[in-house]
């Protein structure tokens, strides 16, 4: 193993580990999780666990947690052997998770969830004086600021997660396990999470970072071990590695990270929204008179930090919200209002960005999931009823055509990994002839592997002469595949430019509400 | 980690359907019966003289399937709501609007032939039943009035409504509160000439039942229905008209609800009386539960509750027990199938 000199002084690669797993082996039914793992992680150090979904870094961290047992190994914490059996006794030896999704009470204050379910707080009354102030003390010491009698339902979704940093800090926790921490962060809020990572290491925490997003690999890791398919392919550092190296790591070939295309020629405006004004869920202004063309043949991306109106304006173009005032027209027929069959009528495709919220079904086989939107039409429906036998072999066909890893058509959605089921939505959304593309957040939770697939195919569709308007709050993606660039901010258009000639500062500037002199 | 095991098997999904209810059923019977040796009773004595009452008796299987019938069609009305996400608690009151208008039209509507007066007669039920549960799912799908809510005050409304109409404009000429009779080109005939009340209704009730299997597993309508109630949004995104699907599933479930009291009216009892049912609506609700919203589940729950009621009155003689043990029976079914985690706990199922 490289020593590198960026690491903080307290991570000395001969002390004891903090921790260790010791080849580590999970069998499910019909599927080896975790095969022979071994895992170490030095007192002060960030170490990376690389991998696409369902390569095992989960198993192993629930293993960890206490949530499984495996079927061989052993984990050793400061060279002790230990067995974990539940969360509280992984709690116990001073081990913290923080979960993707967060495990935090809306409507409970950060005090009130930060001591849920601990001892001090099993007596007829609750004592919130002294666990604030200690969360204060928290806060103060690794440079997490949060408010210990804000609620929760009104802090943003960074300072959710330092609820949750604070969460395992509370208990003791000297090893900190981040389950994808920066999948739902803005790229200010990323920012901000390293700097506490680094704060945390160097006061002599240890952290296993969780995730497939090759970039912050390299910016925040000490050393990196890579999963792929239950075994550990290779462990490495970033002085060793690039992104070329760690994707074809990962996914066990090599990658296309680069977009691969050729220059746009736009025909005709499909798309054209003009002086459009939706509003958000809490009745504020979320779209404030947005007016753009997406063309035929051209991807258009909209840059921008989530939360700037982005998913409103998907919601209006789908159908799915109501127009307050504009309009949207596809070809030259005005769209009526929160008509989403009309949007499809007019051959629009949509990649919503919560696919478990509106792209799928998660309680029906795939083959329904796959004619969602056409199961009424012909050839899905033969007079009075259902033909079975169209939609099985429609879903067949575009399984195979979309490569989605399923053991059959008769599976559940829900029981596909994140990856797998975006597949499923894309595979949906272009098995029709779409005049429009409106992909928001296509890539969101998809593994490197899924997300070269999926990037080809949206291509393929503008070359076929789709408009295509991009939405993803990952600049790189909208950097990387769009043709022409607007950026989002606060509900307005701020810039536009053409993709060939952007440069990431002056977006990154824009989306920031700053503009360049 | 990517779940790679392969879909049950049919028999293993058959198998899965049937053990809660079936074991529910038999827990029931266990609790029930250990209540019956502390009153004093032997359990074995009230349980034959329960099943001869209900199946072995002469004519007792045609009175239980006589029973069974508004259970089948309220049952198949409320899983038609549950299926579209929908409580429908309404059964009851969308029961009672049904039997009282197919009465009206049954006896008020004079010089038609029967191939046209009862088919009217009934359809009158079902369309009844559909407004009034259609009232309901107006409201959640314009206002977003909740369904349980609403169907709940619509029950009370009916109740009321029927009572006044038996009372008073409806009432006939006898001492009792009743309706007159029904003409007899509206009568739904019995099957049988013997003694038994058992009506050409149940098997109108079994071609139902296909309809519905049709409906819910062949016609797109079907798939729609099951779409917004699995997930709305995700049904809104696919184009499918959302608040017209809960519309018109309600109305659906309202009209099966309508039907219901319709086959009572016109076939069992053949005017509609001011005391009329004991809660058929509310007990289609455990049906609908009990039968895991399939319409051979629905089918044989609705045979089950038919048979615990038709052989009461026997059991009580025989054994000298209270019908009253019938509801607790009933009771306990609805608990461990409305709980199906107790049941496998009890019996350690994974």
């Amino acid at each position: 193993m490289n020593k590198s000199s960026t690491s903080p002084p307290t991570a000395d690669p001969n002390a004891v580990p903090v921790l260790e797993m010791r080849g580590i082996t999970k069998r499910f039914p019909g599927v080896l999780a975790n095969d022979n793992i071994n895992l170490d992680l030095q007192r002060g150090e960030i170490h990376c666990l690389l991998g696409e979904n369902g390569a095992g870094k989960s198993t192993l961290m629930n293993i960890l947690y206490g949530l499984y047992q495996p079927n061989e190994g052993e984990i050793l914490l400061n060279g002790k052997p230990t067995k974990i059996t539940n969360p509280k006794d992984a709690i116990a030896h001073g081990i913290g998770m923080v979960h993707q999704h967060f495990m935090l009470v809306p409507t409970l204050t950060v005090t009130e969830n930060v001591t849920l379910g601990l001892e001090e707080n099993k007596g007829l009354f609750i004592d919130v004086k002294k666990p604030a102030d200690r969360i204060r003390a928290l806060s103060k010491q690794y440079g997490l600021d949060v408010d210990p009698d804000a609620y929760i339902k009104d802090l943003s979704v960074g300072m959710q997660q330092r609820v949750e940093i604070i969460k395992t800090l509370y208990r003791n926790a000297q090893i900190l396990v981040l389950d994808e921490p920066t999948a739902v962060l803005t790229p200010q809020e990323v920012d901000d999470l390293f700097h506490t990572l680094s704060q945390l290491i160097s006061q002599g925490k240890s952290i296993i970072f969780i995730t497939h997003k090759l970039r912050e690999v390299l910016k925040v890791a000490r050393r990196i071990t890579v999963l792929r398919q239950g075994r550990v392919v290779g462990a490495t550092t970033p002085q060793e590695a690039d992104s070329a190296k760690l994707a074809s790591m990962m996914v066990g070939r090599s990658v296309m990270l680069k977009v691969d295309k050729d220059a746009a020629k736009p025909q005709a405006p499909v798309l054209s929204i003009s002086d459009l004004r939706v509003l958000s869920e809490r009745r504020t202004v979320a779209v404030n008179g947005v007016s753009f063309e997406v063309r035929a043949g051209e991807i258009v991306g909209i840059a921008g930090v989530e939360g700037n109106g982005q998913a409103e304006l998907v919601e209006a173009l789908t159908g799915l919200r109501h127009i307050e005032q504009g309009t949207v027209k596809i070809d030259s027929a005005v769209m009526p209002n929160e008509s989403p069959d009309a949007v499809i009528e007019a051959g629009a495709a949509h990649i919503p960005e919560d696919r478990h919220k509106y792209g799928l079904v998660l309680s029906y086989p795939i083959r329904y999931n796959m004619v969602l939107s056409t199961f009424d039409k012909p050839p899905f429906t033969k007079g009075m009823s259902l033909d079975e036998g169209m939609i099985t072999k429609n879903a067949k066909d575009l399984v195979k055509k979309f490569d989605v890893r399923t053991p059959s058509e008769e599976t559940f959605a829900g029981s596909l990994s994140g990856g797998n089921q975006q597949k499923v939505v894309v595979a949906r959304e272009f098995s029709r002839p779409i005049k429009l593309l409106i992909a928001s957040q296509p890539t969101r939770g998809v593994d490197v592997g899924s997300i070269e697939f999926i990037h080809k195919q949206i291509v393929a569709q503008r070359d076929a002469g789709a408009a295509v308007l991009l939405i993803s709050a990952e600049l790189d993606e909208v950097m990387s595949l769009s043709d022409r660039i607007l950026v989002m901010y606060k509900g307005k258009i701020v810039g536009q430019s053409e993709a060939a000639t952007a440069k990431r500062e002056d977006i990154g500037l824009l989306m920031m509400g700053t503009q360049k002199n | 980690m990517t779940n790679t095991t392969k879909p049950p098997s049919p028999i293993l999904k058959v198998w899965d359907a049937i053990w809660t209810p079936l074991l529910s059923v038999f827990v029931a019977l266990l609790i029930a019966g250990i209540i019956l040796i502390i009153t004093g009773a032997n359990p074995l004595t009230v349980y034959v003289s329960l099943l001869e009452g209900a199946f072995l008796k002469p004519g007792a299987f045609a009175e239980t399937l006589t029973i069974a019938t508004p259970y089948i069609l309220l049952g198949l009305g409320v899983s038609l709501g549950f299926t579209a996400g929908l409580f429908n608690i309404g059964a009851e009151g969308q029961f009672y609007m049904g039997a009282v208008v197919s009465t009206y039209i049954g006896y008020a509507v004079t010089g038609l032939p029967a191939i046209i007066h009862l088919p009217l007669a009934i359809i009158g039920g079902a369309l009844a039943g559909a407004v009034w549960a259609g009232i309901a799912g107006y409201f959640k799908a314009t206002r977003g009035a909740h369904e349980v809510i609403t169907t709940i005050m619509l029950n009370y409304i009916a109740f009321a409504l029927t009572d006044y109409l038996i009372n008073g404009p409806l009432r006939g000429k006898g001492s009792a509160p009743r309706t007159p009779d029904v003409l007899d080109s509206a009568i739904l005939p019995k099957i049988f000439s013997g003694s038994d009340n058992l009506h050409w209704g149940f098997i109108l009730a079994l071609i139902i039942l296909v309809g519905y299997w049709f409906l819910t597993k062949r016609m797109p309508l079907g798939l729609q229905i099951r779409t917004v109630g699995a997930n709305p949004d995700a049904a809104r995104y696919a184009g499918i008209n959302v608040n017209r699907t809960t519309v018109v599933a309600m109305l659906i479930s309202g009209a099966l609800c309508g039907i219901a009291g319709a086959t009572e009216v016109l076939g069992r009892y053949q005017y509609m009386p001011a005391a009329f049912t004991a809660g058929y609506g509310f007990d289609a609700i455990a049906i609908s539960l009990l039968g895991q919203g399939s319409p051979i589940g629905v089918l044989i729950a609705s045979v089950l509750f038919g048979a615990m009621n038709a052989g009461s009155g026997f059991m009580q003689l025989q054994a000298g027990v209270t019908p009253a043990i019938i509801s607790v029976l009933q009771a306990f079914i609805i608990i461990f199938v409305a709980a199906p985690a107790i049941i496998r706990s009890l019996f350690k199922k994974n």
